[in-house]
């Protein structure tokens, strides 16, 4: 008898875990059947082609656009070096070394501007009430949301040699000619800083938020600065939202399409217009394609840089 | 009260010198420019640089400009259309990603939908480029349905996030208090979470739709001959000439956005 319940009891569990884990694994699919739509429009229109850009990179550019299906890694090459037309010697494609020097430069540039700008700025809303704290962040929040080809159009209509900026500095008889100013890398950079300083604000804003103003009142009682208390206590408590705060600046410059291409007129170009140039009057699609790829690697070691910086914080902090 | 917002400072502590002038220099920078915009675009004069006098001239000669008709109706054509297909599939997917323990291929799920915001535009925008120059051959097809397509896949990622924190907060015992009152999956679906998480849902729609509202890279390299949105249109008449006409158009850009935004704002404080 003893043994037949046994068997039973056996039986019953298994029986028990079974309609749970069928349970699961129904509960599972209905999850993936849901999500099924996002990630097919997703992989359709926006993953998937990506794919397609790897394969481009590898072939032949066409005579007058597209492609011609022969492997070759010259677009690779191409990307940093060039052919000399005359003795076929590998020189450096200097033209592209500048572009992607110049994009580099003004993303650093603009990404420690809006820090400049974006701190105190996030300092001053965390320490308002919280009431009107509110109605700061929403005014961070407009100018985010805005059009960026009308902020970047804003900014173009301030410095043009007849805009305000200027007018302003013959009214007031500092400078007699107009101080050429759009078309620089001068203009890039601040229509850079001006339309991705909401991007820096609102995450180091949501770590000050979150500061313990105990610590700080520590400090001033143990006769620190106002500076040292700044420096000692609230950069490396804040540094978290710095960091995000970088990421979120920095990556869009690198890759900035609009505003270079509209402030720095065609000659101050970026990696995203040099990309652009080889899909429209450049008409070499390969070579476009190794670029895009290249840009993609440098927002990723830019990432992972950002992410080993957090991560090695997080060990300190431990 | 205006007073006491810039003035304000309850704990001596908390001020660092010159932070509060610099913040407040910042936001003047911030909407300095938009300003100087806005008032431009109400000048009577066709010259950029003078103000002459106050008129709607340019709104008038925007209004009936047959281009800036066209491109702003289909402006609001794709962008109504992307953003309700991505808000729709967005929150499909919120609903399979949240609430639940951890299940295989739950990350790839979360990277795949957040993956149109980590990849520079440009990119995406001559993949998009390069893969539908190849079904515009085989098929012959040049309609709207790419740049639907394209706006709808980018618009995801937005529409996704204030669904799913809409549906992380969310108490789940209303749920199963329908389930035991004998109500069906669907019924309680569409009587109680659907209620439940609708200021999400509008949030999310609304965020997809400016989003879409305001794209120009892929728009520019997905549209066809005789497709222009608006963005694009503005970015044409920017490397041509600008005339007030543009201001005109962009403040009534800028004032979409806002009104836009600020639903959007009361809409998600309401949640808190």
């Amino acid at each position: 008898m003893t043994t037949t319940f046994k068997i039973d009891s056996d039986d019953s569990a298994k029986k028990a875990a079974n309609v749970v884990r069928k349970a699961q694994s129904k509960d599972i699919r209905k999850r993936w059947l849901l999500s099924l739509p996002a990630l097919a429009i997703i992989f359709f229109a926006a993953a998937g082609p990506l794919l397609i850009v790897v394969i481009y990179s590898f072939l032949e550019p066409g005579d007058y656009t597209g492609v011609i299906w022969i492997f070759t890694t010259e677009n690779w090459f191409n990307v940093v070096m060039e052919r000399d037309i005359f003795d076929d010697n590998l020189v450096w494609a200097d033209a592209h070394l500048s572009i992607f020097w110049r994009s580099i430069k003004l993303s650093l540039v603009t990404t420690v501007m809006t820090a400049i700008f974006g701190i105190p700025t996030a300092y001053f809303i965390a320490t308002r009430s919280p009431k009107s704290r509110n109605i700061w962040l929403f005014l961070i929040t407009i100018p985010f949301w805005t059009n960026l080809l009308v902020r970047t159009f804003a900014i173009q209509e301030l410095i043009r040699n007849k805009g305000v900026i200027n007018k302003f500095l013959q009214w007031v008889g500092l400078t007699n000619e107009p101080i050429e100013m759009l078309f620089t890398d001068f203009a890039v950079g601040f229509g850079m800083t001006y339309v991705y300083l909401p991007l820096m604000v609102l995450p180091v804003y949501a770590s000050i938020e979150k500061l313990d103003f105990r610590l700080v009142e520590g400090a001033y009682d143990l006769y620190a600065s106002r500076w040292q208390c700044f420096k000692k206590i609230i950069v490396p408590l804040v540094r978290p939202g710095l960091i995000a705060g970088s990421i979120l600046v920095f990556i869009p410059c690198l890759g900035a399409y609009v505003t270079p291409r509209i402030l720095g007129g065609g000659h101050q170009l970026m990696f995203g217009n040099l990309i652009a140039l080889q899909f429209g009057q450049g008409k070499n699609w390969p070579l476009g394609a190794a670029l895009s790829l290249t840009l993609m690697i440098l927002v990723m070691i830019a990432l992972i840089y950002f992410v080993k910086v957090t991560s090695s914080d997080e060990k300190k902090n431990v | 009260m205006f007073k006491n917002i810039l003035f304000n400072r309850p704990f001596e502590i908390k001020r660092i010198p010159g932070f509060q002038s610099l913040a407040l220099f910042t936001f003047a920078c911030l909407y300095g420019p938009i300003l100087i915009l806005i008032v431009y675009s109400f000048n009577s004069s066709s010259s950029l640089g003078v103000f002459e006098s106050f008129s709607f001239r340019w709104y008038v000669a925007a209004w009936e400009n047959e281009k800036v008709q066209e491109a702003a109706l289909r402006s609001i054509y794709l962008a109504t259309i992307a953003a309700t297909i991505a808000t729709t599939a967005a929150t499909m997917a919120a609903l399979a990603t949240t609430r639940t323990k951890k299940f295989r291929g739950i990350t790839f799920i979360y990277v795949v939908i957040n993956q149109p915001l980590m990849i520079p535009e440009i990119v995406t925008a001559v993949a998009l480029l390069v893969f539908f120059a190849m079904i515009k051959i085989a098929t012959g097809y040049q309609g709207m349905m790419y740049l639907i397509i394209a706006h709808t896949a980018f618009c995801i990622p937005f529409a996704y996030l204030p669904i799913r924190a809409r549906l992380e907060s969310m108490d789940l015992t209303l749920e199963m208090a329908g389930a035991d009152l004998y109500a069906t999956p669907w019924k309680t679906f569409t009587r109680i979470t659907l209620p439940m998480i609708w200021p999400g849902i509008i949030a999310g729609f609304m965020l997809a739709f400016v989003i879409s509202l305001d794209d120009v890279v892929i728009s520019e390299f997905v549209k066809s001959a005789g497709q222009e949105t608006l963005p694009t249109y503005m970015l044409g008449q920017l490397r041509r000439f600008i005339t007030p006409e543009t201001n005109a158009i962009a403040t009534a850009n800028i004032v979409v956005s806002v009104i836009l935004v600020t639903g959007f704002f009361l809409l998600t404080q309401r949640k808190k």
